[in-house]
C-alpha cells in the first residue's frame, strides 16, 4: 500500500465520475434531473469500445461514445421537456433503455481487445518534485482533459453570459423566458451536453481507464454514484471534482487494505478473513450516504442547494 | 411554412374519456414491441420468430404459465410497495435492497435455526419467516425514510446506495457463516421452511405434477386487497393521498408528515422484504447470490404502469412476469431491458394525451401566408 499509488489511482478512476458528474450538474442547473446517467454511460462505453474495435481508432471510439450518450439523452429531453413527463420515471426508464441497447448491440464484444487511448506525461509539469510524478506523469490523456474541464466548466457556469442564462432557466424559467431566453432550447441543449459527458465517462471506462467490455459490469453503478456526487457537490464542479477524486482514492484504499498481513501494527482482519472484504466493498456506498447527510445539513445552513426549478416542467403561459 | 394543416395542442378542459388511459397504456405496450422488432431487424434478427418464441415461452403451456405467475409474485409485492410510496411522491428505488434483507431475515429461521425445524408446525415456521422478512425489509426501508424525513436526504440516492450495501451484506453471509461447504450459497432449507407448491400435490391431482406455482402469489393478492382498503377506505390512506397531492395543505391540516414518510417507507420496504421471503422460501429454497433478477427496478416500472392502482398492479406484474420468463429464453439477453425501458418511456410520453388534446386542423387562409 503506497500513498502514491492510491493518489494516482484515485485521479484515474475519479476522472470517470468527474465527467459524468459535471455533465449532470449542467443538466440539473437547467432544471432537468436526468437519472439515466448509468444507462447513458453504459451505452457510451459500448459505442466507444465497438467503434474503436471496428475502426482501429480510439479517438473515433471516444467520439462515438460521446455521441451515443448525447443521443440517448435526447429521449429524456423530449419526454420531460415537451411531454412534461415525470423526470424521475423518465430517467429510470432511460437507464433501462440504455442498458438494454448497450447489451443488445454489445453482444460478443466481451474478451476482445480494442485500441486504447494511451497514457501521456506532461513535459514541464512532470518535473515538479513529487507532485509532478503524481499528477502529471504517465496518466491517461483523458485524466488531463478532466483537469482542464474542471476550471472551464466552473468559469462557464459562473462567469459567462450563456452560463448565466443556464442558471436563470434552472432557477426561474418564467423570468428567463420573459427576458427572451429560449427556455426549451436551453434545457434541450444542456440535457444533451450532460448526455455527451456521460457518454464520455462511459468511453473513459471502456477504452481508456479500465478498458474492456464486461456487459453491465462495465459501469457497475458508477452512474448512480455520479448522480449522488452532484448533490454532495451542491452543483459546483470544483466540489464534484474533489468528490470524484476522493471517491476514487477511497476505492483504491479499500482494495489495498486487503494486502498487508499487519495493519497499523495489528493483525489485519481483512487479510486473515477474506470474506470481511464484503464490508470494505460496502464502504463507498455507505460513505456516499453519510456524505449526503452531511452535505444536506450544510446545504441547509448555507442556504444553497438545488436549482429552484429542478424537476419542474416549464409550460409557457402557465403560472411558474 | 404554410402547410394546409397544422397540429393544435390544447389543454384539456373537459373530463378525460374513461377509455383513454387504458387505450394509451395498451397502445404504448404494442408500440414498444414494434420498436423492439425494428431493433431486432436492424441487428439482423428475425422479429416474428423471436416474438413467436417469446409468446410460446410465456404462455405455451400450463408449466410456462405457472412460471409467469411465480415471476410475477415478487413484482406484485414490490410494485404494491413502490406504488404506495409514490402516492406520497416518495421514490423508493431501493426495493432490490429491501428484498435482499427480507430474504436474509427470513432465511435466519431455517439457517440458524431459530426453532426446531423437525417438530415445529410448518405454518408456524412459515409465519415466522414471513414476519421476519417483513421486519427486515421494513427496517431497511426505515433508513431512507428517516434520512428523508429528518435530514431531507434524497431518497432516490440513499435507496440506490443501500441496494449495493444489501447485496454485499448478503454476500458476506453466504460466503462465510452460512456457506454450504465453501460454495457461494447456503445449504438447502429444511422442507418445513418451503412454501407449499402445487407440485407437492401431484399425487392427488395428476395435472399438478411439475407445476412450481407456490403460495407466495396468495400473499401478493392479499397484500393488493389490503393496500386497496388502506388507500381508499381508511383515514391513513386519506392522509397519504393528501400529503402526495398537496403537502402544504396536509401540514395545515395537522398531519404529521415526518411520521408518515417513515411509516410509508417502512411498509413499502416490508412488502419488498415479504417478496424476498416468498422467493427464498417458495422458489430458491436457499439463500444465494442473485436471488433477484432486477425485481426492485422492474417493480418501480410495474407500479408506474399500473398508475399506482393495486388491482392494475396485479395485471401489470403478470405481464412483466411473462416478459421475464420469455426474456431469459431469447437472445440477445439485453432485449428484455430494452423492451421494459421502451414501454415505460412510451407510457409516460402518452400521458401527454391525457392532459392535452391534439388535433389536426385546417389552417385558415389568412394564417397561412
Amino acid at each position: 500500500m503506497s500513498l502514491e499509488i492510491i493518489l494516482r489511482s484515485g485521479l484515474s478512476t475519479g476522472t470517470i465520475l468527474l465527467f459524468a458528474a459535471i455533465g449532470e450538474i449542467l443538466t440539473e442547473l437547467a432544471g432537468i434531473q436526468n437519472l439515466g446517467v448509468e444507462g447513458m454511460m453504459l451505452l457510451g462505453a459500448m459505442a466507444a469500445f465497438k467503434t474503436a474495435l471496428a475502426t482501429g481508432s480510439p479517438w473515433l471510439g471516444l467520439l462515438a461514445g460521446i455521441a451515443a450518450g448525447g443521443l440517448l439523452s435526447l429521449a429524456h429531453a423530449l419526454v420531460t421537456i415537451h411531454f412534461q413527463a415525470d423526470q424521475v420515471v423518465s430517467g429510470l426508464s432511460l437507464t433501462f433503455l440504455g442498458t438494454g441497447l448497450a447489451l443488445v448491440l454489445g453482444e460478443g464484444l466481451t474478451g476482445q481487445n480494442a485500441p486504447l487511448i494511451s497514457n501521456a506525461t506532461i513535459p514541464l509539469l512532470s518535473k515538479i518534485p513529487w507532485l509532478g510524478r503524481i499528477f502529471f506523469a504517465d496518466l491517461n490523456i483523458l485524466v488531463y482533459i478532466g483537469y482542464l474541464l474542471i476550471p472551464i466548466s466552473w468559469w462557464y457556469i459562473n462567469k459567462t453570459r450563456p452560463g448565466m442564462h443556464l442558471r436563470a432557466v434552472g432557477e426561474k424559467p418564467a423570468a428567463a423566458d420573459s427576458l427572451g431566453i429560449n427556455v426549451y432550447g436551453v434545457r434541450y441543449l444542456y440535457t444533451f451536453v450532460g448526455g455527451c459527458l456521460a457518454g464520455l465517462a462511459g468511453a473513459a471506462i471502456s477504452i481508456a481507464i479500465s478498458p474492456g467490455w464486461y456487459s453491465n459490469l462495465t459501469t457497475s453503478g458508477q452512474g448512480w454514484i455520479a448522480v449522488a456526487l452532484v448533490i454532495f457537490a451542491q452543483w459546483n464542479p470544483l466540489r464534484a471534482a474533489l468528490g470524484g477524486y476522493l471517491f476514487g482514492m477511497l476505492r483504491r484504499f479499500m482494495l489495498d487494505l486487503q494486502g498487508p498481513m499487519l495493519l497499523f501494527g495489528l493483525r489485519n482482519p481483512f487479510f486473515y478473513n477474506h470474506n470481511l472484504v464484503f464490508f470494505l466493498q460496502m464502504m463507498p456506498f455507505v460513505l456516499t450516504i453519510i456524505a449526503l447527510v452531511w452535505g444536506s445539513a450544510s446545504a441547509r445552513r448555507l442556504r444553497i442547494g438545488a436549482p429552484a426549478a429542478l424537476g419542474i416542467p416549464y409550460v409557457r403561459g402557465e403560472r411558474g | 411554412m404554410s402547410l394546409p394543416y397544422h397540429l393544435r395542442i390544447q389543454k384539456r378542459t373537459e373530463e378525460v374519456p374513461r377509455w383513454l388511459p387504458l387505450a394509451t397504456s395498451v397502445g404504448a405496450i404494442i408500440l414498444a414491441f414494434l420498436i423492439s422488432a425494428l431493433i431486432l431487424l436492424l441487428i439482423g434478427g428475425d422479429p416474428i420468430r423471436t416474438f413467436g418464441y417469446f409468446f410460446n415461452a410465456a404462455f405455451g403451456s400450463w408449466g410456462a404459465l405457472s412460471d409467469v405467475v411465480v415471476k410475477a409474485t415478487p413484482l406484485l409485492l414490490i410494485g404494491l410497495g413502490c406504488g404506495l410510496a409514490f402516492r406520497m411522491r416518495l421514490w423508493n428505488i431501493g426495493a432490490e435492497g429491501q428484498f435482499y434483507i427480507g430474504a436474509f431475515f427470513a432465511s435466519l429461521v431455517p439457517l440458524v435455526p431459530l426453532v426446531d425445524m423437525e417438530t415445529t408446525p410448518k405454518f408456524v415456521i412459515l409465519l415466522m419467516m414471513a414476519l421476519l422478512g417483513m421486519l427486515g425489509g421494513g427496517l431497511y426501508g426505515f433508513i431512507p425514510g428517516y434520512l428523508k424525513a429528518k435530514f431531507n436526504v434524497s431518497e432516490i440516492i440513499s435507496t440506490l446506495m443501500l441496494n449495493y450495501v444489501a447485496v454485499f451484506f448478503n454476500n458476506y453471509w453466504i460466503y462465510s457463516e452460512f456457506s454450504d461447504a465453501g460454495f457461494q450459497m447456503t445449504p438447502v432449507f429444511a422442507k418445513s421452511a418451503w412454501l407449499p407448491r402445487l407440485a407437492d400435490y401431484a399425487q392427488e391431482v395428476r395435472a399438478f405434477s411439475g407445476i412450481t406455482l407456490h403460495l407466495g402469489v396468495v400473499f401478493g393478492l392479499i397484500a393488493a386487497f389490503i393496500i386497496w382498503i388502506i388507500m381508499s377506505r381508511s383515514r391513513w390512506g386519506y392522509e397519504i393521498n393528501l400529503i402526495g397531492d398537496n403537502p402544504q395543505a396536509a401540514r395545515y391540516a395537522g398531519i404529521n408528515i415526518t411520521r408518515n414518510v417513515i411509516l410509508v417507507f417502512m411498509l413499502s420496504g416490508a412488502l419488498a422484504g415479504l417478496a424476498g421471503m416468498s422467493e427464498v422460501s417458495g422458489v430458491v429454497h436457499r439463500l444465494q447470490e442473485r436471488i433477484s433478477t432486477n425485481y426492485g427496478f422492474s417493480g418501480v416500472i410495474v407500479a408506474w404502469l399500473a398508475k399506482l392502482n393495486p388491482f392494475a398492479t396485479i395485471l401489470v406484474s403478470f405481464l412483466f412476469g411473462a416478459l421475464i420468463v420469455a426474456g431469459r429464453e431469447i437472445q440477445p439477453s439485453g432485449l428484455y431491458f430494452f423492451i421494459q425501458g421502451t414501454i415505460l418511456f412510451l407510457v409516460i410520453s402518452s400521458d401527454v394525451l391525457l392532459r392535452y388534446k391534439i388535433e389536426l386542423v385546417r389552417t385558415a387562409p389568412e394564417e397561412a401566408k
